[in-house]
């Protein structure tokens, strides 16, 4: 098993080189320059800017640019933003937790409407719970996430009045006050998310346990007299599970994607919001060091989904 | 009336017998505007008074929180740092200029005991130098006095070029010098007629040496206080985070009684400028929202909420389009619009100015900025004083038509004219931004009226504005016939904002295109009257230098004035903050309160 693992994380750095250098190859073929909003104020002398550009070394060659990131990444160092003049692992450990909350618990409301819908609407196919489930999560996972946020900011915030749309990371109450108004704010967002995903999952998990369903151990175990209850908990979902373990782990770069777009409309400061504005500030090394913790995502779940696959399906070995 | 009744008038004012605007209602019964009246007294030795404050609360504190929200959030809390407005802003929670400048472009003295004037001394006849006083007892947050020596360390710290201070152009060429404890002297290279630049306004906040002595050059990004700012204004500094959120809470110890108002004080970033207008306006979850971009249509939609308003601060921006004076098509030596390449139509004065009569000035106010835009005839449109009254616009298809007529371009097959084998076809380039797109389609309409065809071009905002040499489609290199785009003046004196017509700051290769003369248009008479105002230093003589440059950039048609754009914020109804278009946003945030 330890084996495997290293393999697996040995595999994972030329990859993730191989990302570094296309996501920088792209960044400097992009257009535009940090000090952009100095070109056009007019009392700004030209030479601060390229002063400027000088001192962050934006005028070397791409290529010596990439060597200095990779040496300086290497050394644990991941530079600092252009615009804020802090260090990128500082500003992404301001704004990681944001991001983590509203994802976790996200994912959690996602599984906690998948999984028992989905179930349900499996051991009664085609029932009418079963069609309006269906239609139900077809409805929710066409709908954009951006969609839904200002659908929700125009009836929960402004029409009804009941929550507010602007997120605050430091709010000044504490104990229960603090819990209330945090899960005020965060119950929009949350919600954005987990049912777009939970629509998602629903329809999968359905699918997962009417395959399952059907085959003959469960039947066997029905005629041996056990309770339905038990038939569907440990002898279904448990080997239904599988597949759907191995997408949410999937998925979560993907949520991750998604949370840019949420994160923007409510104002949270996670780490989405921050890839947002450094890519309009054409700030390389905090879009470096985002889209880099993504890729980095990216593998780590799918070193989590091969082996959770593992855990949960004996069969399959590591090798 | 003789000067000497004037000169009585004049000092009756001094000593407070007669109002200002006394004084200015009799002048103005004589036929001078007020402008110029207020220069009189200025002259006379009165100092430019600002209005009087209005802030009412007879306490400090008792406010309850102030929440501001811009739409893109502060990314550094150092003045000399800031790159943009957003990061002003959150400087100016903690940080103060030695004087800000008002709505009307008038100085008001923050740290400084009283504006320079020739009468108090603080002046010099010749304009070589000026004398700042700072304001006795003034102390940082940490307790520490604020000394002269602070402001010559300011002085040192943003001219090291290893700093990167974007603060370098307002203070290299001076010399700062200590006086004395309270007071210093800046010297200038050269007579400068606009002295009040260095420690003024948006880039005139002052650091404190003790903190920052230890960072400077090429150290100075490492500097706690970069993060964690100490400085002497109303609110102290509790919490920053980059881009997201800067919170302050009430200084006990500000050294102006009675203020602030509120208790504490959040400046909330990020989002989109709708979304901001609706939190202000329709939702009143926040106090401000800054530089509210957003279609007039919806903002008076949003305004029904009854929650606050909008307010409109006048600088002197200006959204206007370009003409090329080069040859956009043709290449002389390697470069595109080469100064050796006249433009083939609108080197034809003719040509320019029946582009200026098919501008729709009116519509464009009318349909598309609404109230946040004013149709002008002038380039230089404020303060009121650098005015020009001589200017007028118009929007008339026929007399176009006529004026091209004359100069001989005929119609051709196509309906397009033409003379000598040039057509009047132009390609018309802005940034992507609706109202831009709008104005474009306008513009076009009319033109085709007129037998000229326009091909429109839109870039995105961060291609047009940056200074990437290597891109051909920015602003400055305008390697098209015509552009449009919004000129900033960011300060009250149009010293540097009309230098974009100077022959010597044509933008062109061998300057990267970084000069700031984009239509390149050259003029001699313009350049004579640049020059002499910039050693003017009678004030009415210096202003109608710029009316007459101004002027002169009108009557040539070098480019056409669109819209005026003042600054849009909004405001909570009960909320009273003194907006200015010369400062920053929060210039006097000392004075801001709420009405019952």
């Amino acid at each position: 098993m330890s084996q495997y693992l290293l393999r697996r994380l040995l595999i994972a750095l030329p990859s993730l080189f191989g990302i570094s250098v296309i996501l920088f190859t792209v960044l400097a073929l992009a257009p535009g320059d940090p000090f952009e909003e100095l070109a056009t104020n007019p009392n700004v002398p030209p030479e601060v800017r390229e002063n400027l550009r000088a001192q962050f070394g934006l005028d070397d060659p791409v290529l010596v640019r990439y060597v200095r990131w990779l040496t300086a990444m290497f050394q644990g160092d991941w530079g600092f933003s252009f615009v804020s003049r802090v260090d990128v692992d500082v500003l992404i450990m301001q704004r990681l937790p944001e991001t983590l909350v509203v994802i976790g618990a996200s994912q959690i409301l996602a599984l906690l409407i998948a999984l028992p819908i989905g179930i349900f609407a499996a051991t009664r196919p085609y029932s009418i719970f079963d069609q309006v489930a269906n239609t139900l999560a077809f409805i929710g996972f066409s709908l954009p996430t951006f969609f839904t946020g200002i659908l929700f900011i125009l009836l929960f915030s402004i029409t009804l009045d009941w929550l507010p749309f602007v997120y605050r990371s430091d709010l000044d109450s504490t104990g229960w006050a603090w819990f209330w108004e945090q899960l005020r704010q965060t119950i929009m967002p949350v919600a954005v998310l987990g049912l777009y995903q939970g629509a998602t999952w629903t329809r999968f998990v359905r699918s997962a346990v009417l395959d399952v369903i059907r085959l003959d151990y469960v039947t066997t175990a029905r005629s041996k007299g056990l309770a339905e209850r038990i038939v569907i908990i440990k002898h279904v979902v448990r080997n239904a599970l599988i597949p759907v373990v191995t997408l949410v782990a999937l998925q979560m770069p993907a949520i991750f994607g998604g949370a840019i777009v949420t994160e923007q409309i409510f104002r949270v400061p996670g780490i989405g919001s921050l890839l947002i504005s450094a890519i309009l500030a054409n700030d390389t090394p905090v879009i470096m060091a985002v889209t880099f913790v993504f890729s980095i995502l990216v593998i780590v779940f799918n070193l989590i989904a091969d082996i959770l696959y593992g855990w949960l399906d004996p069969r399959i070995s590591f090798r | 009336m003789d000067h000497k009744m004037l000169r009585d008038l004049i000092s009756q004012v001094e000593k407070g017998r007669l109002s200002r605007r006394g004084f200015v209602t009799r002048m103005m019964q004589v036929g001078l505007t007020a402008p110029m009246a207020t220069q009189l007294l200025t002259l006379g030795g009165v100092a430019q008074a600002a209005a009087p404050s209005t802030y009412k609360p007879t306490k400090r504190g008792g406010g309850g929180p102030l929440k501001l929200l811009w739409w893109q959030g502060a990314t550094l809390l150092n003045p000399h740092f800031a790159v943009g407005t957003k990061d002003q802003e959150g400087s100016r929670i903690f940080y103060e200029p030695l004087a800000a400048w008002d709505e009307e472009g008038n100085l008001v003295p923050m740290l400084a005991a009283e504006i320079p004037s020739l009468a108090n001394g603080g002046l010099a006849q010749d304009g070589t130098w000026v004398i700042w006083k700072l304001k006795p007892g003034v102390k940082w947050h940490d307790g520490q006095p604020v000394t002269a020596d602070d402001l010559v360390f300011n002085w040192e710290y943003a001219i090291d070029p290893a700093t990167a201070a974007v603060t370098i152009g307002t203070y290299k060429d001076t010399v700062v010098e200590k006086i004395d404890a309270h007071s210093v002297r800046v010297r200038f290279a050269k007579p400068t007629p606009f002295w009040a630049d260095a420690f003024v306004g948006v880039r005139g906040l002052i650091i404190p040496k003790h903190l920052f002595q230890d960072y400077r050059g090429a150290k100075s990004r490492q500097a706690p206080a970069n993060l964690k700012p100490v400085g002497t204004g109303p609110y102290k500094f509790v919490d920053f985070k980059p881009g997201d959120m800067v919170r302050g809470v009430l200084n006990s110890d500000y050294h102006v009684p009675n203020r602030p108002y509120f208790d504490s004080i959040e400046m909330k970033g990020g989002g989109q400028a709708v979304s901001a207008a609706r939190a202000v306006l329709q939702t009143g979850e926040f106090d401000f929202a800054w530089n509210l971009q957003v279609e007039d249509q919806i903002l008076k939609k949003l305004e029904e909420g009854g929650k606050g308003g909008i307010h409109i601060a006048e600088g002197g921006n200006i959204e206007f389009m370009l003409m090329n004076q080069c040859d956009p098509w043709k290449e002389v030596d390697g470069e595109r619009a080469s100064l050796k390449a006249p433009h083939p139509a609108f080197s034809d004065v003719a040509v320019r100015e029946a582009m200026s009569l098919l501008v729709d000035r009116g519509a464009i106010e009318k349909h598309i900025y609404g109230r946040t835009a004013r149709a002008t005839a002038n380039f230089l449109n404020n303060p009121k004083r650098f005015a020009s009254t001589n200017t007028k616009w118009a929007f008339d298809i026929a007399k176009a038509n006529k004026v091209l007529d004359a100069a001989g371009w005929k119609r051709g097959k196509d309906g397009i004219r033409e003379k000598n084998g040039t057509k009047l076809k132009f390609v018309f380039q802005t940034s992507i931004n609706a109202p831009r797109q709008k104005t474009q389609a306008i513009i076009k309409q009319a033109c085709q009226k007129a037998g000229i065809d326009l091909e429109l071009k839109s870039i995105t905002a961060s291609v047009f504005f940056s200074s990437d040499v290597a891109n051909p489609d920015t602003y400055t290199k305008f390697f098209t016939d015509l552009e449009m785009y919004t000129t900033t003046m960011p300060q009250p004196d149009p010293a540097v904002f009309m230098e974009q017509y100077l022959s010597w700051q044509c933008a062109q290769k061998e300057n990267k295109w970084q000069g700031r003369n984009i239509t390149r248009w050259r003029n001699d008479n313009y350049d004579a009257a640049y020059r002499a105002a910039q050693f003017e230093l009678d004030p009415i003589k210096r202003a109608a230098y710029f009316i007459r440059m101004n002027d002169l950039v009108i009557e040539n048609h070098v480019v056409v004035p669109v819209a005026f754009r003042p600054r849009v914020s909004g405001l909570a109804k009960q909320l009273r903050a003194p907006l200015s278009g010369w400062d920053n946003d929060m210039w006097n945030l000392r004075d801001w309160y709420k009405e019952a």
